[in-house]
């Protein structure tokens, strides 16, 4: 287990869900949470309740849609899908986490003048 | 897009909480579900499972909270809550809500009153189509009342055709009284106020018929068909609103006149023009026909666009000079003068400083009730800073407390302003319908749009002002301190004491102000009252009279003598006389000279002059000099006799006995036969003017209509039906014209000051009454928190007497200070309303003595009050409390 996890920083929860909904297809909010979970190797503090407000709120701007199913043991919950408009915004945010976290490294990778 | 879109959104979650709630709490239990499940296929067993669940999820208020604020409207939500709390704290405390909200509500309830008649009068444009194109046309040379500020035909003609600045150049006759027309028909003639305007008047003012049409250019012409436009609320009351009257004709004086249109309800010509007139009826005027009757007409303009008034007044000194009296005598010289002022400042223009001295009252009644409201929620806060701390121990933060307190006062203006509203509308509606206050567009005052921002506007001003100073004691308080302080007994809280101290030696310099101010309004209407008017209002009244002489001054002195004759018979009447124009309403003026004398320009003045039967004077109550009173047999052809007033004794024949001397009245050889004392015959205020009287019966000159005036030594309605009875016995076509008390014509012109004096009054009141319960509050407050305090004091043998005297003490301190602040004030403000002043200087040691004595006077009253209360303080019930 990681001693201490990251902390996340604001829009890049909203930025993972719809991710992992283009990756995982139709899914529903604990699977959401436990997804990004794994796939964040656990090193992300993350409580699922945090999930529902990103949902929301992606769901409010058009981002994903939501729709109430039957999961495969029985049980009503509700699936989010992502939406075209989603998957645009996904692109554009995206392409900016990589560049900023491009220049990000360069930064604190860059060999310092003069005396150390 | 996706804003909107997102507002949209949170929009209805807001809408729709209670059902998001619901589908959160379905997902969340889901989540939890799906995850012990999880733990429990991992072989956890069933207990760890869930709890490992509840872990992983987190705090599940934590996540509704975050979920409430992603899609809903977080702060409307906190809004709705703050209100129902303080909907709550306000019910609870019912005493304090309903005195806070009369308090907010008389002082707002002021202020929109007041703003209502401002803007009516001063702010808003004039009710016509571009108003500010248009301009009143006056004279340089105002002595001689309507006749120096009114042009011959002639000279309108001409200025209308050489001008280059004005679109369009109209006017009205100026001499029109009251009455002046007989409506026939059915029964009774009925008398009706007709006034002539020129063909284009309604034109160049930009003002539509409702019904019908405008003059048309053949009818403004001599034997042109008899046309008339009615007022719209005359149509109302005489004709029901009827539309079909239109092309039909009325008796008009026994012609037949058809009625060709009526004017919209939006103009009133009183209002503008001559407030407090009522105009029943328009009548083209027909410039032949007033041709030799000298100057009678009125004028506006409307410049053309991108003209400037002082273009138009350069250019207007460059024509006037030149312009004829009477293209036939050009050896009659006309001197006259041209003043352009814009429409909207003759009409307002000696109101503004009235006006904005009324409106800082009203703020600052405003100002005081803001204050007062401060200090009361001080207090409140007091008793619930406990109530606060705990708040803040439980995590509340500043912000939100401030908000909570602002919610409040929100809520208390907002009630406030409510009644208030209610208020102002009562009083607006009623100023509205008082036709005997003489102030323009009055009748327009009424609660528009602008009144409602207004309102809004100072609602949340008056809430913002009196909330913030408490909010921010109250929320910034030391925890420690409030929640340890037991709060009742000892004087504990000194800054809290001295907050409410500042505020209310504030409110008392305020009051203070308002009251000096009040003062001296008051006693230069009182001194206005007292004027000598030079003649009697009092106990006499007067009646227009219908006669038919055919011109004759013959016949003309019969009708007078048997009128005069069987009034004076009436029982009651002491004496009667006639006058073509009585003192305080419509005059006119000639000019007065010693014959075989040489006048340079500008010695001479306008002269009243009043055409006048014998006993008239002594009717009125003028005071005859020297000499005698006009006679009937005063006709002589040759020579006509002339009364004249000191002041025409003193400037045509300065240290002579002007008596039998010749003077020269309108062309003809007069003899002076008597001079009466100055009368005030167009304002109290003012100077009397140059004023002269002659025999109605002289064939050289004739009057312009006739009032009788009766003295009597009873009340005059009493009177009314007997006079007309006898009038109507010598002239069946007598109409009912109203008896009118003379006392209300002097009403009538001192009623704008009477108007901003009874405000500015009950306003000082106002002040009085709120800074005497500020004083009361506080210091009945502070001897509640102090009781403990003084029983102990009582307890180790302070006296009853000791104990009411510090209390006594502690408010003539605050008031003492507050006067002092308060008069320096006075001082200051002197000069804003110095030029509102008569007779009285705005520094009037009387006046500041007097104010000053009442509001300590007062002030001692609030605090002695409490003073008795703390001496009957028992130490044993009061140490015993707590």
């Amino acid at each position: 287990m990681v001693e201490t996890k990251l902390d996340l920083l604001q829009g890049t929860l909203d930025l993972m869900v719809l991710q992992t909904l283009v990756a995982m297809g139709e899914m529903h909010g604990y699977g959401i949470a436990r997804r990004i979970e794994q796939v964040s190797g656990d090193e992300i503090l993350l409580n699922q309740g945090t999930i529902y407000a990103s949902l929301v709120r992606l769901q409010q701007r058009g981002w994903i849609a939501a729709e109430w199913g039957i999961s495969d043991n029985n049980r009503k919950a509700k699936y989010y899908s992502i939406t075209r408009g989603g998957r645009k915004q996904l692109v554009a945010d995206a392409a900016y986490w990589r560049r900023l976290s491009r220049v990000m490294s360069r930064v604190l990778t860059a060999p310092a003048e003069g005396k150390l | 897009m996706s804003a909107w879109r997102e507002a949209l959104q949170r929009m209805g979650s807001f809408l729709h909480r209670k059902q998001r709630d619901t589908e959160l709490a379905a997902e969340i239990s889901a989540n939890l579900e799906f995850a012990v499940e999880d733990n429990i296929r991992h072989g956890m067993p069933a207990d760890e499972a869930r709890r490992r669940a509840l872990i992983q999820f987190g705090g599940v208020a934590q996540a509704k909270e975050q979920h409430r604020e992603a899609r809903g409207l977080p702060w409307l939500e906190v809004l709705l809550q703050d209100m129902r709390f303080a909907f709550r704290t306000l019910g609870r405390d019912r005493g304090f809500t309903v005195i806070a909200v009369i308090i907010l509500g008389l002082g707002i309830g002021a202020n929109i009153t007041v703003f209502s008649v401002v803007n009516t009068i001063l702010l808003r444009p004039l009710p016509f189509h571009n108003a500010q194109e248009l301009v009143r046309i006056l004279s340089k040379n105002d002595r001689g009342g309507e006749s120096s500020m009114t042009f011959s035909t002639d000279a309108v003609e001409e200025f209308q055709r050489r001008n280059q600045s004005f679109q369009e150049v109209s006017g009205y006759f100026a001499f029109s009284t009251p009455d002046n027309v007989k409506l026939m028909g059915k029964g009774q003639p009925q008398p009706v106020t007709g006034l002539s305007v020129a063909g284009n008047f309604f034109h160049t003012l930009g003002v539509e018929p409702m019904l019908g049409r405008l003059f048309a250019p053949e009818e403004c012409v001599r034997h042109g068909r008899p046309v008339v436009l009615l007022n719209h609320s005359f149509w109302k009351r005489q004709f029901g609103g009827n539309p079909d009257i239109v092309g039909q004709a009325i008796n008009l004086d026994g012609t037949p006149v058809t009625v060709i249109g009526v004017l919209p309800g939006t103009f009133d010509f009183g209002s503008v023009f001559s407030p407090g007139a009522k105009v029943d009826l328009y009548q083209p005027t027909i410039f032949e026909d007033i041709h030799d009757e000298g100057n009678t007409m009125a004028l506006i303009g409307r410049l053309k666009p991108g003209v400037s008034v002082a273009q138009a007044q350069a250019e207007a000194d460059l024509i006037f000079p030149t312009l004829p009296v009477d293209l036939k005598h050009p050896e009659y010289k006309g001197d006259y003068t041209g003043r352009m002022l814009g429409l909207k400042d003759y009409v307002s223009g000696k109101l503004r400083r009235s006006l904005i001295v009324l409106w800082c009252a009203v703020g600052l009644i405003l100002l005081i009730v803001c204050v007062n409201l401060s200090n009361l929620l001080l207090a409140r806060g007091a008793a619930r800073s406990k109530e606060f701390a705990m708040r803040t121990a439980l995590g509340a933060g500043r912000g939100r407390l401030l908000r909570q307190l602002l919610t409040e006062s929100l809520m208390l203006s907002g009630l406030g302003a409510m009644l208030g509203l209610v208020i102002a509308f009562v009083i607006t509606t009623y100023l509205a319908h008082q036709g005997s206050i003489a102030l323009p567009l009055l009748s327009s005052v009424r609660i528009d749009l602008a009144a409602l921002a207004w309102t809004v506007l100072i609602a949340v001003a008056a809430a913002v002002f009196f909330g913030l100073a408490p909010g921010l004691r109250l929320s910034g308080g030391n925890l420690q301190e409030a929640l340890k302080d037991s709060g009742h007994g000892t004087s504990l809280g000194r800054r809290h004491e001295a907050m409410r101290s500042v505020l209310i030696i504030v409110e008392i310099a305020m009051a203070c102000v308002l009251l000096v101010g009040a003062g001296l309004l008051l006693r230069s209407f009182l001194r206005i009252l007292d004027v000598d008017l030079g003649f009697e209002p009092s106990r006499a009244a007067s009646i227009s009279v219908d006669y038919n002489d055919g011109n004759d001054p013959a016949k003309r002195s019969v009708i007078w003598q048997e009128v005069v004759r069987r009034v004076e018979e009436l029982p009651g009447v002491e004496t009667a006389g006639i006058t073509d124009g009585l003192p305080m309403s419509r005059n006119r003026s000639w000019g007065i000279q010693a014959k075989g004398k040489e006048y340079r320009r500008g010695e001479l003045e306008d002269t009243f002059v009043y055409v006048v039967s014998p006993g008239y004077l002594n009717a009125i109550g003028m005071h005859l000099v020297k000499g005698r009173d006009i006679r009937w047999d005063d006709n002589n052809k040759k020579e006509a006799v002339v009364i004249i007033n000191e002041t025409v004794a003193r400037r045509l024949w300065p240290g002579q006995d002007p008596i039998d001397r010749i003077a020269l009245v309108g062309g003809s050889d007069a003899r002076v036969i008597g001079v009466v004392a100055d009368v005030h015959e167009s304002s109290v205020e003012g100077e009397p003017g140059w004023q002269m009287y002659i025999s109605a019966t002289a064939p050289q000159y004739g009057p312009a209509g006739a009032q009788l005036v009766v003295r009597t030594k009873l009340p005059p309605a009493m009177l009314a039906a007997d006079v007309m009875r006898t009038l109507r016995q010598i002239n069946p076509g007598q109409p009912s014209t109203e008896f009118i008390p003379i006392q209300r014509l002097v009403d009538h012109v001192v009623s704008p000051r009477r108007f901003f004096v009874l405000l500015v009054g009950i306003f000082a009141g106002l002040g009085l009454v709120l800074a005497s319960l500020g004083i009361y509050g506080v210091i009945s407050y502070s001897v509640t928190q102090q009781t403990k305090e003084i029983g102990i004091r009582m307890a180790l043998g302070a006296s009853q007497g000791r104990v009411q005297f510090a209390v006594i003490a502690r408010t003539l301190w605050l008031a003492l200070i507050g006067i002092a602040l308060g008069t320096l004030a006075s001082f200051g403000i002197g000069s804003l309303i110095a030029a509102l002043l008569y007779g009285t200087p705005a520094t009037d040691r009387d006046t500041f003595a007097c104010m000053i004595l009442l509001l300590g006077a007062v002030a001692l009253l609030a605090g002695y009050i409490p003073a008795r209360r703390a001496s009957r303080i028992n130490p044993m019930i009061a140490l015993r409390n707590n």
